[in-house]
């Protein structure tokens, strides 16, 4: 047995590992999409509802501690199952059930100001994250509607607890089927 | 014509008796919506005093003008029962007299042209009858633009129950054909070709000899097979011109102005007598009225009173069903009470013996006949599959968008499932869906304005500190200039 032999063809593939793990280790460095481009499209899944209940001040910044890897894809209750498996198709990571400690999935709502009970302190503006709420000092306040992501971060401010959740009505698109299949959608 | 099914038309029953014209109704309840899925804009407040063809409300492009049917005096406006759920309604109580407002007056069609007749006909709420509802004017205006060189008249009325446009055509001929002269003028078409199936030779005929009548040799009369959905707009051009609409484009890309005979008869009336377009003709049929008829009704005539016309409901004991168009298009009705539209083309009252109840649902056993019958050409088999699991990609890589809903799947499949309804579930999802993304983009630049203002208002207030404390700074170093050279020596 001539181990000498051996050592050409040793060194000639330890050269070749090394070429190739260097060109991979380049391709690989071009290929990283920049992280602002991740934060971008991981934003684009979140709902912007912007209530911090991932205990981030936003969904940007979520995004943002989603792509460092300093958070887990399961801290929003908003989005639900879908944003989960969204963000998992794009992370490339197996999809997990919500977790619990940041809240639960509920039907979509907004907030609405009781206006008679409304003391126009102005609290409530400076909380709301998307300015969807209207007043002046000691002047009633509303809630856009169209505008709100019903985040619920105006609650806690209000003083005189005059500001409440509502479901919004799902359109009634569904509620017209085919004449055919009356008994499955009626 | 791709795929398709020959059915039993179920249309002989209504066309017995001539077209039963009903009294103009006691309360008009006129939706906003038509049918086009657009509210027209309001223009009477509740109290205000209308007479027949009075414009009681603008359209706003996707929906056409509204006239009041009869003469009297707005209750209300608000939400009532509609043919495609529920809408906002005028609710306009009649006085009996029926007095037509001062400003209605036949005009000189031949006299205008092009872009004034489309405004003409614009004002006279000239809307789809064949079911769409969508503003004529507008449909004709794109036309003109794009230069169309042929005006489609669909008689083709292919869903079985249907067959108001077949009674229309039967006798008022004549005035479909004066229609289509207009809207030829209108569009500026060279040709207008007036399509009907070939199992009504009455209609065939009466068209033909009405056509020969008014001696213009643009017009003519092409019988095409009764196969479904051939009437469908994609279908119907294809079949009679050969050229297929692109999938996100519309007929007068490919040349041709597609029009329903009822509304050809609605432009006939609105430049023979002035008539905006108040009234259709609406067939009401089904084993559960005793008389099936062809109703010409005013538009708002509540759906009891339609059926009243044809003598009532029978008394059969099994459940019935309403149902707003035919059987395989047709959109179930809550409720009796909404008012009649200028999309409503047939009020099918079914009975067990009509509608044979539906087996129980079983898997997909991958036969492919419904990819066989659908006339759009699309994998039904496929999109149910992509339906299930809410796949959004997949519904668009099969073709959800180019579902014309027509049913024939759903008619054919030997596992009973209701695919149609899935896909239009899945349509609704899909709006749905794209509403929210509008949404969250919305918000996301809301609240991206927001953390700007915060902070620029923070960045602001350190600003104003830090004047604040270089002025005060200044401003003692300037107060005692003395004791500081003072103080200056003694610390050396």
């Amino acid at each position: 047995m001539n181990t000498g032999n051996l050592l050409p063809a040793v060194a000639a593939v330890a050269v070749l590992a090394l070429l190739l793990g260097a060109a991979l280790g380049w391709i690989a460095s071009i290929l990283r999409s920049n992280p602002g481009a991740l934060v971008e499209r991981i934003d684009a899944l979140l709902p912007q509802t912007q209530c911090g209940r991932c205990l981030y001040p936003g969904c940007r910044p979520y995004a943002q501690a989603i792509a460092a890897g300093e958070a887990d894809i399961d801290r929003c209750p908003p989005g639900g199952e879908t944003t989960v498996r969204a963000l998992a198709t794009l992370l490339d990571r197996p999809p997990r059930p919500l977790n619990p400690r940041y809240g639960v999935t509920l039907p979509p709502r907004v907030a609405v100001i009781d206006e008679a009970r409304c003391i126009g302190c102005t609290r409530c503006l400076p909380a709301c994250p998307v300015d969807a709420i209207v007043g002046a000092s000691r002047s009633m306040h509303t809630v856009i509607a169209p505008q709100c992501t019903g985040c619920e971060l105006c609650l806690p401010p209000c003083p005189v607890d005059c500001i409440a959740m509502v479901p919004i009505s799902a359109p009634a698109v569904a509620a017209v089927g085919n004449a055919r299949f009356a008994s499955e959608t009626a | 014509m791709r795929g398709g099914l020959r059915l039993d038309g179920h249309k002989s029953r209504p066309l017995e008796q001539p077209v039963i014209v009903a009294a103009p109704p006691r309360t008009a309840v006129v939706a906003l919506d038509q049918g086009s899925g657009e509210d027209a804009r309001p223009l009477v407040t509740p109290g205000a005093t209308v007479r027949v063809g009075t414009r009681v409300a603008a359209g706003r492009g996707g929906s056409a003008d509204l006239h009041s049917p009869v003469s009297g005096v707005l209750r209300e406006i608000t939400v009532l029962p509609t043919p495609q759920g529920t809408g906002r309604c005028l609710v306009i109580d009649a006085d009996g007299r029926d007095e037509l407002d001062p400003g209605i007056a036949p005009f000189d069609w031949q006299a205008l042209e092009g872009a004034a007749l489309i405004e003409r006909l614009d004002a006279g709420g000239i809307a789809g009858l064949g079911g769409a509802a969508f503003p004529a004017a507008a449909k004709l205006a794109t036309g003109r633009e794009a230069g169309v060189d042929r005006l489609l008249l669909n008689g083709a009325e292919c869903e079985p129950w249907i067959c108001c446009d077949d009674a229309l055509m039967r006798e008022r001929a004549g005035d479909v054909v004066l229609g289509a002269r207009v809207m030829l003028a209108a569009c500026g078409a060279a040709r207008a070709t007036i399509a009907v199936e070939d199992d009504k030779p009455q209609a065939i005929a009466a068209l033909e000899a009405a056509v020969a009548v008014c001696g213009d040799d643009r017009v003519e009369v092409l019988a095409l097979p009764a196969v479904f959905p051939l009437g469908a707009e994609g279908p119907l051009i294809a079949a009679v011109t050969g050229r297929e609409v692109p999938h996100d484009g519309l007929p007068p890309q490919v040349g041709v102005v597609c029009q329903n005979v009822g509304t050809a008869a609605a432009v006939a009336r609105l430049v023979r007598d002035g008539m905006p377009c108040i009234a259709r003709v609406v067939t009401v049929t089904g084993s559960g009225v005793r008389r099936p008829a062809n109703i010409e009704a005013r538009i708002g005539t509540p759906i009891t009173e339609l059926v009243a016309a044809c003598d009532g409901y029978t008394d059969a004991p099994s459940p019935r069903h309403l149902i707003a168009g035919g059987s395989l298009t047709g959109r179930a009705l809550a409720t009796d009470a909404a008012g009649l539209t200028k999309g409503l083309n047939c009020v099918l009252v079914a009975t067990a013996d009509d509608l044979p109840p539906r087996g129980p649902e079983m898997p997909c056993i991958r036969c492919g006949d419904c990819a066989t019958a659908c006339p759009a050409g699309l994998l039904p088999q496929q999109l149910h599959r992509a339906a299930r699991s809410d796949d959004a990609d997949g519904l668009a890589r099969f073709g959800l968008a180019d579902c014309i809903e027509c049913g024939c799947c759903d008619y054919v499949c030997p596992s009973a499932i209701p695919l149609t309804a899935r896909f239009r579930a899945a349509r609704a999802r899909h709006r749905q869906h794209e509403e929210q993304r509008r949404r969250a983009t919305e918000a996301r630049a809301r609240y991206d304005r927001h953390q700007q203002r915060i902070g620029a208002e923070a960045e602001r207030e350190r600003q104003a500190f830090e004047d604040a404390r270089r002025r005060a700074r200044d401003g003692a170093e300037r107060s005692e200039p003395r004791s500081d050279a003072s103080s200056g020596p003694d610390r050396d």
